[in-house]
């Protein structure tokens, strides 16, 4: 097969990567597949785009199971588009958009208007999640069945920002999604006990006279949807879990067999409530920051298997909406990216994590929960050509006005973190290379599952 | 500190001396004691308000078994400097006048050393507040010349004439645990 | 001294001169001419996005006796109220030419907030915000207490409160004023105590550098013989009672208000403070607050010249601090 002179090039021939951290190897990628898994320097292809990957390190490309995109409705904090080009240079290959946009998406018309303007874009795989009840209002059940058979084909469905409080509620939702092998996201966050909560509760709180937000009020519902869906037989997935006492109510479930996963922010991988000392905004998130101690057992958590996903949670807001007073401010961070960082950062670093769980935790996890097919495949002949290629050792301080993302909310600003994405390939087409925006993937549409 | 010189220009018996010459001026301009109220510039116009006070008690048959700190009290100034805005916020010292206050006596403004007039100045306006005195005067240990503003004192106890470059320093006793008036000059010889 | 966020700014030295330089002001208070000129020309602008007309006051009369221009801007039926940003309304006050801004807010951290984000570069001081602090309101019971234990105006310049035993019993979940007294009093050597039922205790008091109980009378009576010094009643809101912080007004005052005959058990020298306002009845009893062991018109008072000490500080000296 060869190119006419000034036309793309089909094939791309990833040179010396090394998959998952290991030796190096030449990968070539095909019509949107992996054909070939070559020695170093061995694979050549006439007319083939070649990217130098000496001593980068190559990854599925990561699955967000937990991203804001705000559109429809709250285009000035972030659009499917530019938040699918943050996506791509973190690395993401897919993104699940959550649902509390304005209109909720709760309906199938909703999920597929953002599946849409997803593949228009072109930078990464953007899987709408529904809500689980109409207008996230906890009160009755979204229409569950036709998100899931609509050209979306939405699998995870979440009132995130709201948690599903209602005991009955939640055991019917649980229940019906498993007709069509859905996944139940819950936001953990009993409502009475947070009422006005601004940060985690403790001694911090104590002392900046801020409203607490009790450990407790995650880890009872956590506690109880673990039992409802032990009683009923389904899967449940626990959000950004933020506690040890939530990590140590996971490690119970799973040792009891109930069919729990759960995921953990970057954020919260990182960063402690002291950071609030200074009142800044910025650290305003939900669910909030907690202790050290906390921190210590999230990461404790990953390492052993109790948490299976890494999310972002990436949630962008206007500028106005953080530059005010603590109270006044909305909650949530950015993540997209920054997330491959602060992981190395906070779990390779540190020895909690190899290459290997890096991809268990930011892709293929995160792809089986959701039923993402397509993504979160191990990089071998004829599996999906979704990459990611990182660079170990470099070092970036991370300047947020040079993020794709609208948002301007990262609390990693000015952090010196080290790894750096290099390069995204989505479906066989390279859409960030040397760091930077390449170019969408032109032949968004052509592939009904949305690669 | 090698960077300064120190030059002795009076010592206790001295300024004893200078001290008994203004009490009895004092006594002689007003015409006996007559409404005399002598108000110190903290810091150290405060001492010598007072040590001032017991000469006049001591001389004048007419004030015989009067405390001194009835004709005797503190001005502070510094909330009227001009130059607050110069320095780091300075603590303001304690404004004491016996009983009766300034209305229609005679105060005596006492400082240890007069310069520019500034805190002269600044003491006028802090004495309006308090009241209407009949007559304001000005005595002072050391009057160094360098005046910025058209102030004079009425007594002197010592004219030191300076260059700018020195400074006069006073130490009492009571502040200092010893009086004596030095010269600092900076390392390197006078200024032109 | 550029800002006064909070009384943890302070060290025991800032702490004391403060004092010192209030009981300075408090003495020119007691002149005909009360005005000074040592903020002459200086703007202060008392920003009160809460109704609080005796902290309001209390500042304007600072100010004023300083010569500062004092600008008021009530949120109440200005354009704070139409939901403008902090951050405008701040960089309106920049544009006037504010030299100082006293914030009292409902949120806590607005005046940190103020402080820290490089909307204004005037000096910030803390009138009360939300459930944090009210450093002001500290300084100014300090300095009651200290005149009270150290026998009268001037009699305590220079000391700190050593040794001084300070039981503050009330609502300190929500107390700004007890917040900023542990700080202060604590960093002066004096014990707190504080007490309260447990619902009004944050979680996280332990860390504080105090002593917590949850029985009055115990409290009163004294460890090891010691007896309080000085009591300090916080209000306590009746809107709490419907969260179920307490059952009722006549449990609370039952077993936390202060009256009679618990100041009864306390030594003849002790001294009552209460920040004001009063719900008398509820958490103070009539006989205490009118009684003779009741400081509560001095504070007031004392309020003014802790207030004119603090404004000094700030804006007296050359700009660069």
């Amino acid at each position: 097969m060869t190119a006419a002179p000034d036309a793309p090039p089909t094939a791309t021939v990833l040179q010396g990567v090394r998959p998952l951290g290991a030796d190096p190897v030449d990968l070539v990628l095909d019509g949107g597949v992996v054909t070939e898994v070559a020695a170093p320097g061995s694979a050549a292809r006439d007319g083939a785009r070649v990217v130098d990957g000496r001593g980068l390190v190559a990854l599925p490309g990561l699955v967000d199971l937990h991203t804001h995109l705000r559109e429809p409705g709250r285009e000035d904090a972030e659009t499917v588009e530019t938040g699918s080009r943050a996506a791509a240079l973190g690395g993401f290959t897919a993104v699940h958009a959550m649902a509390n946009t304005a209109p909720v998406a709760d309906t199938a018309g909703v999920v597929e208007q953002v599946w849409r303007l997803g593949r228009a874009a072109g930078w990464t795989d953007v899987r709408p999640v529904g809500a689980v009840t109409v207008g996230l209002d906890g009160e009755r059940l979204a229409e569950l069945g036709a998100m899931a058979d609509s050209a979306a084909a939405v699998r995870v469905f979440s009132d995130d920002g709201r948690c599903v409080h209602d005991a009955v509620l939640m055991r019917r939702a649980l229940e019906y999604v498993r007709a069509f092998d859905g996944v139940v996201a819950q936001h953990a966050q009993e409502p009475r006990l947070t009422e006005g909560a601004q940060m985690h509760e403790g001694e911090v709180s104590a002392v900046l006279g801020l409203r607490g937000w009790p450990a407790v009020a995650e880890e009872a519902v956590i506690a109880r949807d673990m039992l409802l869906a032990d009683h009923v037989g389904s899967r449940l997935h626990v959000c950004h879990l933020s506690t040890a006492g939530s990590v140590e109510l996971v490690r119970w479930g799973k040792a009891r067999g109930i069919a729990v996963t759960a995921e953990v922010t970057p954020h919260h991988l990182l960063l402690t409530d002291e950071l609030v000392r200074g009142y800044d905004p910025v650290y305003k998130v939900n669910p909030p920051l907690r202790t050290a101690a906390d921190v210590e057992a999230l990461r404790e958590g990953v390492a052993d298997g109790t948490i299976d996903v890494v999310a972002t949670d990436h949630a962008p807001h206007a500028v106005e909406d953080k530059d005010c007073e603590w109270a006044a401010a909305a909650m949530g961070m950015t993540g997209l990216e920054t997330a491959l960082s602060v992981v190395v950062a906070a779990l390779v670093e540190p020895g909690h994590l190899d290459w290997a769980g890096v991809a268990r935790v930011m892709s293929a996890a995160p792809a089986t929960i959701g039923r993402v097919e397509h993504q979160g495949r191990p990089l071998a002949v004829g599996e999906p050509a979704n990459v990611v290629l990182v660079d170990p050792g470099a070092r970036r301080v991370v300047e947020v006005a040079a993020h794709a993302s609208r948002g301007r909310n990262s609390p990693f600003a000015g952090l010196e973190l080290p790894g750096r994405v290099v390069a995204t390939v989505l479906g066989g087409h390279p859409v960030v290379l040397d760091g930077a925006l390449a170019s969408p993937r032109p032949d968004a549409g052509r592939h009904p599952g949305g690669w | 500190m090698s960077s300064a010189a120190l030059r002795p220009v009076m010592g206790a018996p001295e300024i004893s001396r200078a001290l008994s010459r203004i009490a009895h001026e004092l006594l002689e301009r007003n015409h006996g004691p007559e409404g005399l109220l002598l108000l110190g510039i903290p810091r150290r116009g405060a001492p010598l308000a007072r040590r001032l006070g017991e000469r006049l008690v001591a001389v004048e048959p007419a004030l015989a078994g009067v405390d001194p700190s009835a004709l005797t009290g503190s001005l502070d100034v510094t909330m009227h400097r001009d130059d607050l805005r110069r320095h780091p916020a300075r603590a303001p010292w304690p404004t004491q006048v016996p009983p009766g206050g300034v209305d229609d006596r005679v105060v005596v403004l006492v400082d240890d050393v007069l310069s520019t007039g500034r805190t002269v100045r600044a003491a006028l306006d802090a004495l309006s507040d308090l009241g209407r005195p009949r007559a304001v005067r000005l005595a002072v240990l050391v009057d160094r010349g360098h005046r910025e503003l058209p102030i004079r004192a009425d007594h002197v106890g010592k004219n030191l004439p300076t260059s700018s470059r020195e400074r006069v320093r006073v130490l009492l006793e009571e502040t200092d645990g010893s009086d004596a008036v030095v010269i600092e000059a900076p390392e390197g010889g006078e200024g032109p | 001294m550029r800002h006064l966020l909070s009384a943890a700014d302070l060290s025991r030295e800032q702490a004391v001169h403060l004092l010192d330089v209030a009981e300075q002001m408090a003495a020119t208070q007691q002149r005909e001419i009360k005005k000074l000129p040592a903020l002459r020309g200086r703007t202060v602008v008392n920003l009160f996005f809460e109704d609080s007309t005796r902290t309001r006051t209390s500042f304007e009369a600072a100010a004023k006796r300083l010569s500062a221009d004092v600008i008021t801007f009530s949120a109440k039926g200005s354009s704070v109220s139409k939901g403008e940003s902090l951050k405008d309304t701040a960089m309106t006050l920049e544009a006037i030419g504010a030299d100082a801004v006293v914030v009292r807010h409902s949120a806590s951290g607005a005046p940190h907030r103020l402080a820290t984000s490089g909307w204004i570069r005037a000096g910030v001081l803390n009138a009360g915000d939300g459930t944090h602090e009210h450093p002001t309101q500290a300084l100014l019971d300090a300095f009651t207490l200290r005149r009270a234990l150290r026998g009268g105006a001037g009699a305590g310049t220079g000391t700190d409160l050593a040794g001084a035993r300070v039981v503050v019993v009330g609502d300190v979940l929500h107390s700004r004023v007890a917040r900023s007294n542990v700080l202060l009093l604590h960093t002066l050597g004096a014990r707190v105590t504080l007490v309260a039922p447990p619902t009004l205790l944050p979680v996280g008091v332990g860390a504080w550098p105090c002593e917590v109980a949850t029985d009055l009378d115990a409290a009163l009576a004294g460890s090891g013989g010691a007896r309080p010094d000085a009591v300090m009643a916080l209000r306590v809101q009746l809107e709490r009672m419907d969260a179920a912080y307490f059952p009722s007004a006549r449990e609370y005052s039952r077993r936390y208000g202060v009256d009679g005959r618990r100041l009864a058990l306390l030594p003849d020298h002790a001294v009552l403070l209460h920040p004001g306002p009063m719900n008398r009845g509820l958490e103070i009893s009539a006989d205490a607050a009118d009684g003779v062991r009741s400081r509560i018109v001095e504070q007031v008072a004392n309020g003014v010249a802790t207030r004119m000490a603090a404004l000094y500080l700030m804006l007296a000296g050359e700009d660069a601090a």
